[in-house]
Order: structure tokens, then C-alpha cells, then sequence
């Protein structure tokens, strides 16, 4: 039997709908589930104060700080190197076999379990390079997980400048690196952005990695060559070694508060420079 | 008259593809000159050769001599950027960059090392009215340049160029995305900068290559068949083909 094409029409708006509203109510139900538990416990005690007795007490504060820390810092070193190293690929080079395995192993990067990042950044920073369980141990294999996603997002975003604005640039006798700087990564911006905001989302939640490379501290890091512990970290062992639930859920709202504050952040950010560009 | 540009046994491969073969032409100074032919003809190609844009892709071949005011532009020690300088291209589709109006002008001027904001402000307003635009845009020099009209961007991407004080035009096509009142718009400005400056244009209408140029120069798959004064191309072209070509017979 064959289904004439208002009624196969039909069919797929209301499969396609289906589809997609199971996939929000799925995500919305977990992030609501999350908060309801967890914001009854969020507190300004609980923002502002050090955890006690391993955190069955107490709030958060040199948490956030140390999530902060490290993410912030991973993203710092991750960025430019992402940012560059696509520029390269996209504007320095010609195709060949270099940029491909280059690519292939971004890309290979991109899929390894962070607990392996983890592994070998207790291995080569905190004890080759004698870094420690410490910030700067963890923000460096933060960036190197980040690293993959930048590239190729940058990449793209740089590939669909249009070649007309690249011509015009050289045409008027620019040199390429002004070319790459005044115009290629001014249109390019918004797509980078969004490629960093996703990996510091990704970092931000990180836990396996950060766990080996950072440690699981309590005190409040006073510089990047202390151990801290991170939001996602924290969440885990107060769930996993049973010290508090409530607290476990007032860590992971806390996390899901974060995470939504610097996409929107970052968004606004954009808008207002897009705004500005166009 | 001396040349402004002039080519020698100019020949251009694109791999195995003959784009050019043999080209002589030499251009006048501060004058239009045309150059028609059919689409694939090569006339694109060459005039990309005058700025060398065709270094930008790969597996292009030159031979032959290009020389602009007697000096070879493919010369080692010739400076690519100062050449793009001095000559400069307006393409087909108005490409003004995603800046606002001031920063398009002032781009080549930046470019080019000038730090001084009042020395740019005006070069940019003398770019402005030497294409006419300055009366309508001086009130909204910071608005995005890609919210003006077709016309107005194209303009803008003139203007861009004068800012920095070229010696020669280049125009691929520069008409081919605007309305005809646009168009004859940009060729007025074109007749008025020809005053001081040496211009190129490419163009599929033959009706404008008459309107504009003072000599065309007719090509056809690589070769350049003929080059005079526009208004004996037209009127008793010496080749066949080129008589072909004007009279609408094939092309």
C-alpha cells in the first residue's frame, strides 16, 4: 500500500516531533530532578563556607574556587593552542598528508576515555614533570582534552569564511597573517566561541581526569601548584563513599547552575559582538 | 604612449589546461580598457594575472613577461603586497568585509602601517567622495557595511580600494550582481576615475565594454584575438571571429 504524501507528511511531523520531544522531556526531567533535589540545600552557607567533616558538613567554596581554577586555566592554555594550530591547518598549509594525519589524530583524541587523559597526566605532568597532584597538573590534561574539539570547531568556522572577504584582503595587498587576524578570525569568532564554550562545559564536569591529576583536596588552593578538588570530583565522593546525598545534590545544581550561567554568558558575549561585526 | 601594463608571450597553464596562450597586450595609462569574450575565455585569468591573484592557486604555471611600468611584476624581488598596492581588484560580487563602513575604507589603509586617526579619517573621506558615497553615508560611517544596497556595497568596495592610492583598477565583472540603474551608476563613476587611474574591466556585456572603454581588447579560448580602440572593434573588427563575436553570433 502506498501512503500518499500528505499523509506520509503527516507521519514524519509527528515522528520527528515525538522523537524530539522525548529527547528535551529526557534532558529536562534530569536537569529538574537534579535541581529539586539539590537547590532546597543551596544555601549562601553553602556557596560561601568551607566543607567540614569531609563535607558532610559545611558548603563549597574552595570547590568552586578549584573548578574555576582548573577549568579556567585548562581553557587559557587550550584555546590559543586550538585556535592556532586550526589556523594553521586551515590557512597555512596546503592539504596533504600532514594535515590529515594531523586531523586523524585530533580527531582519534577526541574519542579516548577521559580516565586515560587522567592516567597519563598523573603519569608525564604530576610525576615526570614533577608537578604534583596540583591546579596546573589538572588544567594541562584538561587542555589536552579540550584540544580536539577546538581544532575542529575552529576549523569549521574558519572554512566557512567566505573566500570573497579573503580575496578582497589579499587584493588590497594585505599580508596573510593581517588577513587572518582582521578578517578571517572576526567572522569566524561566533563558531570558535561556541567550540570553546563546549569544551569548557566538557572540562568543567570533567571528573576521572581531574581526580588523577588534581587530587581531591579540601583546603582552599592558594596558588596553581596546589591540589583542589573540582564540583563533578566532590559530587562523586560524596555519593560514592555515602558522606552526604544532600550535599551530593546541592554540589550537582550547583554544577548544572554553573555550566548554564557560562553558556549563556558566553552567548551573550557573542550576540553582542555579532552584533556589532554584521 | 607608454604602456602602463603590458604583457609578453604571456602564457598560463592550470595544470594541463591552456588558460592563456600567448598573450601580447599593452595597456594605456589612465584610461578604460575592456576586455570581452565569451565565458572560459581566459579574460578573467588574465586580468587576475595583472595583480597576481593566480599565485593564490595551486598548480598554476606563467610564462612569459608581465611589466608594469616597465618593471616585471614576476620578478623576484618584486613585492607582492606593494603590488597588490598599486594594483587593485573590484570583483564580481560586491565583497565589502562584515565591518563597519569606516573599517572598510580605512582596512587597506591599516594594512598598509598608517597609524594616525585623522590621516586615515581622511583618506577615508576622500575615498568616500571620490565614489560618491560620502554625502549619503558621512552620518553612518559605523553601521555594517553589508546592510547597504548591492550598489552601495560595490561603491564601498571602490572607494576601498582608492583609500589606498592605487595606480591601476582592476574590474572582474563589477556590474554582473547589480540592476541596470546600478549599473549605469558605476560606470559614470568608472568614466570619472579614469582620470587618474589606469582601469581593466572584464565584462560579458558588450554593450557596456562600448559604453565604457576606449579600447577592448576580444578573446577567445586562451588567445587574444584582437585589440584596438573600442570603437573600431566594433564597428570594422579586422578578425572574423571578433566580428562573430559583436555581431551576437555566437558567444
Amino acid at each position: 500500500m502506498r501512503l500518499s504524501p500528505a499523509t506520509s507528511q503527516k507521519i514524519a511531523v509527528t515522528g520527528l516531533w515525538t522523537l524530539a520531544a522525548v529527547t528535551m522531556g529526557v534532558l529536562l526531567f534530569i536537569i529538574a530532578y537534579v535541581l529539586a533535589h539539590g537547590l532546597p540545600y543551596v544555601t549562601w552557607e553553602f556557596l560561601s563556607q568551607s566543607p567540614h567533616r569531609m563535607g558532610k558538613e559545611g558548603g563549597v567554596f574552595p570547590i568552586i574556587v578549584g573548578t574555576l581554577m582548573v577549568a579556567g586555566l585548562g581553557v587559557l592554555i587550550a584555546a590559543p593552542v586550538g585556535v592556532i594550530t586550526a589556523v594553521y591547518l586551515t590557512e597555512y598549509t596546503r592539504e596533504g598528508k600532514l594535515t590529515a594525519v594531523i586531523r586523524f589524530g585530533a580527531d582519534c583524541l577526541a574519542g579516548i576515555p577521559s580516565i586515560i587523559f587522567g592516567l597519563f597526566g598523573f603519569v608525564f605532568f604530576a610525576i615526570t614533570l614533577g608537578l604534583g597532584l596540583s591546579i596546573i597538573s589538572g588544567a594541562l590534561t584538561l587542555a589536552l582534552m579540550m584540544l580536539p574539539t577546538i581544532i575542529r570547531t575552529t576549523e569549521e568556522a574558519v572554512k566557512a569564511v567566505p573566500r570573497a572577504y579573503r580575496e578582497a584582503s589579499f587584493g588590497l595587498g594585505s599580508t596573510r597573517w593581517q588577513m587572518v587576524t582582521k578578517v578571517v578570525l572576526r567572522s569566524a569568532l561566533p563558531g570558535i566561541v561556541t567550540g570553546i564554550v563546549l569544551s569548557i562545559g566538557r572540562s568543567i564536569s570533567e571528573t576521572a581526569a581531574v581526580m588523577l591529576t588534581a587530587g581531591s583536596a579540601l583546603g582552599l588552593p592558594q596558588s596553581i601548584f596546589d591540589p583542589a578538588r573540582t564540583l563533578a570530583l566532590h559530587f562523586y565522593i560524596m555519593s560514592r563513599e555515602g558522606i552526604s546525598m544532600s550535599k551530593a545534590f546541592a554540589t550537582a545544581a550547583v554544577l548544572i547552575l554553573a555550566i548554564l550561567l557560562i553558556n549563556l554568558l558566553a552567548y551573550w558575549i557573542m550576540r553582542r559582538f555579532v552584533a556589532k561585526a554584521r | 604612449m607608454e604602456a602602463k601594463l603590458q604583457t609578453t608571450g604571456l602564457n598560463l597553464r592550470y595544470g594541463q589546461f591552456h588558460a592563456l596562450k600567448d598573450v601580447n597586450i599593452a595597456v594605456p595609462p589612465r584610461s578604460i580598457t575592456a576586455i570581452i569574450g565569451p565565458s572560459g575565455c581566459g579574460k578573467s585569468t588574465l586580468l587576475r594575472c595583472f595583480n597576481r591573484m593566480n599565485d593564490l592557486i595551486e598548480s598554476v604555471r606563467i610564462d612569459g613577461q608581465i611589466k608594469l611600468d616597465d618593471v616585471d611584476i614576476y620578478s623576484r624581488d618584486m613585492n607582492l603586497n606593494q603590488l597588490r598596492r598599486r594594483v587593485g581588484m573590484v570583483f564580481q560580487r560586491p565583497n565589502p568585509f562584515p565591518l563597519s563602513v569606516f573599517d572598510n575604507v580605512a582596512y587597506g589603509r591599516r594594512v598598509h602601517g598608517m597609524k594616525d586617526s585623522s590621516g586615515i579619517g581622511q583618506a577615508v573621506r576622500n575615498a568616500l567622495e571620490a565614489t560618491r558615497l560620502w554625502d549619503d553615508l558621512k552620518d553612518r560611517l559605523s553601521m555594517p557595511a553589508l546592510e547597504l544596497t548591492p550598489e552601495q556595497q560595490q561603491r564601498l568596495c571602490i572607494s576601498r580600494l582608492v583609500a589606498v592610492e592605487p595606480e591601476v583598477l582592476l574590474m572582474d565583472e563589477p556590474c554582473s550582481a547589480l540592476d541596470p540603474i546600478a549599473t549605469g551608476h558605476i560606470e559614470e563613476l568608472m568614466a570619472g576615475l579614469a582620470e587618474n587611474y589606469t582601469i581593466v574591466i572584464v565584462t560579458h556585456n558588450m554593450q557596456q565594454a562600448a559604453r565604457v572603454s576606449k579600447q577592448t581588447a576580444f578573446m577567445l579560448l586562451g588567445d587574444l584575438v584582437e585589440f584596438g580602440p573600442t570603437n573600431r572593434i566594433f564597428t570594422s573588427p579586422a578578425d572574423k571571429r571578433t566580428e562573430d563575436y559583436v555581431t551576437g553570433r555566437y558567444g
